[in-house]
C-alpha cells in the first residue's frame, strides 16, 4: 500500500491560510446559494429528484440490455460505437482514432472521464498537443494542474492568480485581473485552436438508449465549437451515463444545472444523433471500475450520479478544505465515495474526510444517500484491517468500558476525575481535540448519580 | 399515563448530568411517567461512525435488551436516536423487537411535538437565542424541515422555543450548516472541524445571540470549548434547559 498524504494532512494545510479558506468558503457557497434559489423555483423538486432516482435505479439495474439498445440505436445513426473496459483501453482507442485520421491538434470540452483516464498526459506522450477548452479547464491546464472541482475547476484561483497565469502562458500584459478581459484573450486563443483542430473530444451526460443519441451539457458552447469543424468527433462516456428515453431528459436537464449553478438551463444543451456530414463520430464507452461497482449492492447507488458538483458545494468539509486534498481526481462527498471502490487503500482517507451532517444527500438531484455511503465506506475499510491500528484499539476498548454497567460506571468516574485533577495533561494526552478547544467540564456527579441522590428512595 | 425510559446519552450522563436533569424535569412536567433504567450505557453511535460495526453491535444488542421493554425511549440527543432509529439496522439482524424499539425512541422535542401533541411550553427565557440545528436531528430525523429540500417549512424544536415567555429566536444566516463536531471527526481532523465552529459561531455572534441552544449536547461541547478558549461570551445550552426554564 502505498504511503498517501491523507485528507486530514493535505486538510490542515489549506486551512493554514485563513483568508483564502474563507474566501474558498464564500465562493463555493455563494453557488449552494443559487442552487437553493433555483431549486425553490420549481415546485416539483422533490417529485423530481424521486423521479431521477427511480430511472437511474431501473436504468443501472438492466444496464446491459440499454447499452446493447444504444449501440444499435447509435449504430444506425451512422456512428462507431467502441468499448474500453479500462482507462487503458479507452486511451488506445482515442489514440488509435486519432493517428489513423493524422490528428496532431485535439481540442476537448469538460469531461470528467478523460481525467480520471489521464488521456491527456497519454496523448501528448505520443506527440498529439490536447487543448481543453472550457475556460477553468483551460486554466487549470495551463497551471499543469487537475480540476479543483467538477462543475468549476479553477474555482480555488483568484483573478489576480489567473492574470499572472496568462501573462506567463498567454503571453497578456501584467497587471491584467479584469475578468472579462481575461476571458476575452482566453476567447481568442481558444478560437485559434478549434479552427485549427482536425478533432474533437467531447464526454457526455447522457447517452440515450432508444435514439442512439448524446446530450452534451455546457455553458461556454465549447463542446459545439469543437465538434462543429473538424471531420473526426470522439465522445467518451462512462457506462453509468445511459438514460433510456429522451423523454427521460424533461427529468435530468431539469436538475442538472439547477443543482450545479443555479442556472434554470445550462447555455448549451447539444443534442448529437449521428455524425455530421460529412464528419465521423465515435464514441467510446467506458467501463474502467463501474461495473465492479455495480456488482456491490451496497454501493451502486454512487453510479447513478450526474456530476452536477453539488454535493461539493454544500460539503463544509470541501469548501474548508479545497478540491487538492482529496486524493481522487474527483473532490467531495461523491469522490469521497466513488473512490474507495477503486483503492480502498489508497483513498482510505477519505470517507472519513465527513462530518456526516448528510447536506450532500438532501441536495442530491438523483437522492443519493452520501453520507450512508460514506459510513457504509468506513465499515469497509475497517472490514479490510485498513484503519489506523491505534483507532481500532481504542473502539475495542471504548466497546468493552461500555458492555457492563459498573465498569462503564467506574471508568466514567475515573475519568471525570482526571480531567478535574490533572486538566493539563488530560489536555496534552488530547491534543487533537484541546489544541483549539477548552476541555469539556468533569462534574463530580454524572447524571445517574444525580438521579439516584435525589430520586432513588430506598 | 404514558410510561417512558429516560436514555441519557453516555456524554451527557457524564459530562453535562443538567442536561438529563431538565429533560426529566420537562418529560414530568408534561404528565409523563420516567424511569431511568440504570443499566444503559452507549449506544455504540462512536464505534458504528468509524465503521467498527463489531465493535458496536454488542452495545446495539444491550440497548435493545435494556430498553425493550418500554412504551417510549425517550432522549436529549438527536444523534442518538437517530443511531437506534436509523442506523440499528446495519448493525442487527431484522426482528419484531428491533423494529418496535427503532420506532418508539425518540428525540425530547420530536416526542412533545409528536407523540404528547405539545403545543406551548410554559416558562419564560428572556433571552436571544440562536438556534443551532444539529445535522442528524435535522437531516436524519427531519426535526425541521432543511434549507437544502423544497418541502412546506415546519420546525418541531422552534416551535417548542418559541412558545417559551420573553424569547428572541434568532437565525444564523447558514440556517443549518454543520457545526464540525461529527464525533471522532473533531478530532481526525481538528483543523477543519474547528474552523467550522468558529465560522458557526461567527454567524450566530453576528446576529447578536447571547446563547446558542441545540439538540445535541456533543455539538455544543464542541462550541462551548472553542468559546472558552477563544473567551467569548457567547454561551451555550441544550433545548431541554430551556425549555425546563432554565438560564
Amino acid at each position: 500500500m502505498a504511503s498517501v498524504e491523507t485528507h486530514a494532512e493535505a486538510a490542515a494545510r489549506f486551512v493554514r491560510d485563513d483568508a483564502r479558506v474563507h474566501w474558498h468558503d464564500q465562493a463555493v457557497w455563494f453557488v449552494r446559494q443559487k442552487r437553493d434559489v433555483a431549486s425553490r423555483a420549481v415546485p416539483d423538486w422533490e417529485a423530481l429528484r424521486e423521479r431521477a432516482e427511480a430511472i437511474k435505479a431501473h436504468t443501472l439495474s438492466n444496464l446491459s440490455a440499454y447499452l446493447e439498445e444504444f449501440e444499435r440505436n447509435a449504430t444506425r445513426l451512422g456512428a462507431v460505437v467502441h468499448w474500453a473496459r479500462d482507462a487503458e483501453e479507452h486511451n488506445q482507442i482515442v489514440h488509435g482514432l486519432l493517428a489513423e485520421h493524422g490528428v496532431r491538434l485535439l481540442v476537448k470540452s469538460k469531461s470528467m472521464l478523460t481525467e480520471e483516464c489521464h488521456l491527456n498526459p497519454y496523448l501528448e506522450a505520443r506527440g498529439i498537443e490536447v487543448v481543453d477548452t472550457d475556460l477553468g479547464e483551460r486554466i487549470v491546464q495551463l497551471d499543469h494542474k487537475p480540476p479543483s472541482h467538477i462543475v468549476m475547476p479553477a474555482i480555488h484561483m483568484k483573478r489576480e492568480e489567473i492574470g499572472e497565469l496568462f501573462h506567463a502562458t498567454l503571453g497578456t500584459e501584467r497587471g491584467l485581473t479584469d475578468p472579462k478581459a481575461l476571458t476575452e484573450r482566453a476567447r481568442r486563443h481558444l478560437r485559434e485552436k478549434f479552427m485549427t483542430a482536425r478533432a474533437g473530444l467531447t464526454g457526455v451526460n447522457f447517452g440515450i438508449a432508444e435514439t442512439g443519441g448524446l446530450v452534451v451539457v455546457t455553458n461556454e458552447g465549447n463542446a459545439d465549437m469543437g465538434t462543429s469543424l473538424p471531420p473526426l468527433h470522439v465522445a467518451s462516456m462512462g457506462i453509468e451515463k445511459i438514460v433510456p428515453r429522451a423523454a427521460d431528459l424533461g427529468v435530468f436537464l431539469r436538475l442538472l444545472a439547477r443543482s450545479a449553478t443555479g442556472q434554470p438551463v445550462s447555455t448549451y444543451t447539444s443534442h448529437f444523433h449521428g455524425p455530421r456530414r460529412g464528419s465521423a463520430l465515435h464514441v467510446v464507452v467506458v467501463d474502467n471500475g463501474r461495473s465492479a461497482l455495480l456488482a456491490r449492492t451496497g454501493f451502486r447507488r454512487a453510479l447513478a450520479c450526474i456530476r452536477c458538483g453539488a454535493c461539493l458545494n454544500t460539503c463544509p468539509v470541501y469548501r474548508r478544505s479545497g478540491g487538492y486534498s482529496y486524493s481522487w481526481i474527483i473532490p467531495g462527498p461523491i469522490g469521497s465515495t466513488l473512490a474507495p471502490a477503486r483503492d480502498a487503500g489508497a483513498h482510505a482517507s477519505l470517507p472519513f474526510a465527513s462530518s456526516l451532517c448528510g447536506s450532500c444527500s438532501d441536495v442530491c438531484p438523483v437522492r443519493i444517500d452520501l453520507h450512508h455511503q460514506l459510513l457504509g465506506w468506513r465499515r469497509e475499510i475497517v472490514a479490510r484491517g485498513l484503519l489506523p491500528p491505534g483507532k481500532r484499539a481504542a473502539m475495542a476498548f471504548a466497546s468493552w468500558a461500555f458492555r457492563g454497567r459498573r465498569r462503564y460506571e467506574l471508568l466514567g468516574r475515573l475519568g471525570r476525575w482526571f480531567l478535574r485533577t490533572l486538566p493539563g495533561l488530560a489536555g496534552a494526552l488530547g491534543r487533537g481535540w484541546t489544541r483549539e478547544r477548552e476541555l469539556p467540564p468533569a462534574p463530580r456527579e454524572s447524571f445517574r448519580d444525580v438521579y439516584r441522590r435525589t430520586r432513588v428512595q430506598s | 399515563m404514558v410510561t417512558v425510559a429516560l436514555f441519557v446519552p453516555c456524554h451527557v450522563d457524564q459530562l453535562y448530568p443538567q442536561v438529563g436533569m431538565a429533560a426529566l424535569k420537562v418529560l414530568e412536567r408534561h404528565g409523563v411517567k420516567v424511569e431511568f433504567p440504570e443499566d444503559q450505557t452507549c449506544c455504540g453511535q462512536p464505534m458504528a461512525n468509524s465503521g467498527c460495526a463489531e465493535e458496536a453491535r454488542p452495545l446495539a444488542e444491550r440497548f435493545l435488551s435494556v430498553f425493550g421493554g418500554y412504551e417510549y425511549v425517550v432522549a436529549p440527543s438527536g444523534s442518538c436516536v437517530s443511531m437506534v432509529r436509523n442506523h440499528y439496522p446495519d448493525l442487527l439482524p431484522a426482528s419484531d423487537e428491533l423494529e418496535s424499539v427503532r420506532r418508539r425512541t425518540l428525540e425530547l422535542c420530536e416526542f412533545l411535538t409528536d407523540v404528547l401533541h405539545v403545543e406551548r411550553v410554559e416558562g419564560r427565557f428572556p433571552h436571544r437565542v440562536g438556534l443551532h440545528r444539529s445535522c442528524h436531528g435535522l437531516r436524519e430525523l427531519r426535526l425541521s424541515s432543511g434549507s437544502e429540500r423544497n418541502v412546506p417549512a415546519f420546525d418541531k424544536v422552534k416551535g417548542l422555543l418559541s412558545g417559551l415567555e420573553g424569547i428572541t429566536l434568532l437565525e444564523p444566516s447558514r440556517p443549518d450548516e454543520c457545526c464540525g463536531f461529527g464525533g471522532t471527526f473533531a478530532v481526525n481532523e481538528a483543523p477543519v472541524s474547528t474552523l467550522m465552529g468558529k465560522d458557526r459561531l461567527a454567524d450566530h455572534e453576528r446576529m447578536g445571540a447571547e446563547i446558542i441552544t441545540g439538540v445535541d449536547a456533543s455539538c455544543l461541547m464542541h462550541l462551548d470549548g472553542l468559546i472558552r478558549r477563544a473567551g467569548k461570551s457567547i454561551r451555550v445550552r441544550h433545548v431541554a434547559e430551556l425549555l425546563a426554564g432554565e438560564a
